[in-house]
């Protein structure tokens, strides 16, 4: 039987792989952006899992706007990359380094 | 009930629909020439907005849209603070931005959303509804550090800020995740009765510390800062002072309010975290700036070091520990847009410079505004009787009266550190080596901002005009 601490193990991979997807991917800044969207994926896998478990819709209803959100944001992650694509002419994580930090 | 809904929240709506009309006017109106008449009108609109709302709020409290919406006397008081310091920078950052070719008339409605959003984040009584108002300000946020994408700098300085941010915003809405959760509610009042009942696991623990984790990203406490220096660096000066005076203020109410609003029954949990945190930015802020050359970098360590000042007032976890927070954020966001409108007028044949070097003797070329500008370095390094002193005196009395005598110690010796750099800048400007001079020329908003942050700072070691009793009262309404 699959119960909500399953849904709670895979939504807690997910977001630790999110995490380690933007720190440890030194490649491509297109891979952290995709890490991004999977912990947002991750914590709407938890929403949904408490909003069943509890039989309250509030959790799904967060989730719709998490979702919305999401789309809004990689749409505007994927405008500043263009913008930063044109003037550094690469988007490998490597070359994010003109100011030190 | 609906129209007392959007009665309550008619500010926000306004601000919204202005920034609505604005964005088609500026797509179908006459081209490039409205922005700055834009520019203006939507400064002036939100500055008038924010006094409207505490002279005609009253004082009382009510909620909107089934408790997800709160407008208490904190978050009128907040938001009237936060809308004119906005309404400010905008003033004061509009002569640079069209000598930078920068004044498009995107930027003001970003500005408007971003203060929205910050106006939502403030009044929060949901965690759905705190989320939607936190990605309102960061997602404008985001663009507006982009905004001069023809630059490396300004492009690096919007990537890095957006990656950051959304990992801040992911670990937030994890947090909120478990919380709801662990309660069963997302509403603040529901988590606050779901505690009274003895709701408190190791779950909302976790759930807790993330959503702080979060928005300690959001105020750049640190260890979760290393965006700070390089957005200020990178975005275009005005963004930066943005960056530093209305954003902030509203994250740190934003704490206060999950802090005292829905988790008001754990103190015990959020008050030792954002202790460390506070300690931690003091110190950091106060040591890395010391080897800076390039004063936007400066100001950001130093609005690090701000910000761990402030959370030590809320670490208190008391009323007057709020009152004191809101005195602190209050006198940096007047330092701030004073210190800002004087950087935005450094230029040195038509180029906008900001190395603290070409500072050096600026005293013998213009010696009001170096006299100013002393006045403002003091007040941030907490030298008495200039009003920052007060402020940190503020917090400082909040924690001990808390018992927090460790803090309070580590406090005083981080001000003592970070005291340096200021003078070192203010040596610089009196004593430094004869350089290749810059140009004296100031807009006159600028100029008025300056003098009148300068003069504030002096004037209120004397009194504060009512001020602190308001905050008092906005403290109060927060706690009670």
């Amino acid at each position: 039987m699959i119960g909500l601490e399953h849904y709670l193990t895979v939504a807690a991979s997910l977001f630790v792989i999110g995490i380690f997807g933007i720190f440890l991917n030194r490649k491509n800044v297109i891979v952290m952006l995709m890490s991004i969207e999977l912990m947002l994926l991750a914590v709407n896998i938890n929403l949904v899992a408490f909003s069943s478990h509890l039989a309250d819709l509030a959790g799904q209803v967060f989730t719709l706007f998490v979702l919305t959100v999401a789309a809004a944001e990689a749409a505007i992650g994927l405008a500043i990359l263009v913008c930063f694509f044109r003037t550094r002419g690469s988007i490998a994580v490597d070359d994010v380094n003109v100011m030190k930090g | 009930m609906m129209s007392a809904d959007l009665f309550t929240t008619l500010p926000e709506i306004l601000l919204v629909l202005m920034a609505m009309a604005a964005l088609m006017w500026g797509a179908w109106g006459p081209g490039a020439r409205i922005a700055p008449v834009l520019l203006r009108l939507l400064a002036w609109a939100m500055i008038l907005v924010g006094l409207g709302l505490l002279a005609l709020g009253g004082d009382g409290a009510q909620t909107a849209f089934s408790g997800m919406f709160v407008d208490d006397f904190y978050a009128r008081v907040v938001k009237m603070l936060v809308l004119v310091a906005a309404g400010l920078v905008l003033l004061v950052g509009e002569a640079h931005l069209g000598k930078q070719n920068l004044l498009k008339f995107e930027f003001p409605i970003l500005v408007v959303l971003a203060v929205t959003g910050m106006m939502l984040m403030i009044s929060a009584g949901n965690l759905i509804g705190l989320y939607m108002g936190l990605e309102l300000q960061s997602l404008s946020l985001y663009v507006i550090a982009a905004f001069n994408r023809n630059s490396v700098r300004s492009t690096e300085a919007g990537l890095k800020y957006f990656v950051l941010g959304a990992l801040a915003s992911g670990l937030l809405l994890y947090g909120a995740s478990l919380v709801y959760g662990f309660t069963g509610t997302t509403d603040f009042a529901g988590i606050t009765q779901a505690l009274a009942e003895g709701a408190r696991s190791l779950g909302l623990v976790v759930g807790l510390v993330l959503i702080l984790i979060g928005l300690a990203f959001k105020i750049s406490a640190v260890p979760f800062h290393m965006w700070t220096p390089d957005v200020y660096q990178g975005s275009p000066t005005p963004v930066t002072a943005f960056f530093a005076t209305a954003p902030k203020f509203a994250a740190m109410a934003l704490i206060a309010r999950i802090a005292f609003d829905a988790f008001g029954g754990m103190k015990i949990d959020w008050a030792p975290v954002l202790g460390v945190l506070a300690v931690l930015s003091m110190f950091v802020g106060a040591f890395a700036a010391i080897g800076q050359k390039d004063i936007k970098r400066l100001m950001a360590y130093s609005s690090i070091a701000h910000m761990g000042f402030a959370l030590l007032g809320l670490a208190a976890g008391t009323e007057v520990g709020v009152e004191a927070m809101l005195f602190y954020m209050a006198i940096y966001v007047a330092m701030n847009l004073g210190t800002f409108a004087f950087i935005l007028s450094m230029e040195r044949e038509g180029q906008h410079i900001t190395e603290i070097a070409a500072l050096s003797n600026f005293a013998a070329l213009a010696p009001g505004r170096a006299l100013a500008l002393l006045i403002l370095l003091f007040s941030m390094a907490g030298v008495p009787p200039f009003l920052g002193f007060f402020a940190k005196l503020e917090v400082l009395k909040a924690a001990w009266q808390a018992g927090l005598t460790g803090l309070v110690i580590a406090g005083v010796i981080a001000s003592v550190i970070g005291a340096f750099y200021y003078l070192r800048i203010v040596y610089l400007m009196y004593f430094g080596p004869e350089t290749e001079p810059m140009e004296s020329r100031m807009s006159p908003t600028a100029r008025v901002v300056l003098t009148l942050s300068a003069a504030a700072m002096l004037l209120g070691a004397v009194s504060t005009f009512g001020f602190e009793d308001l905050l008092a009262a906005a403290a109060r309404s927060l706690v009670q």
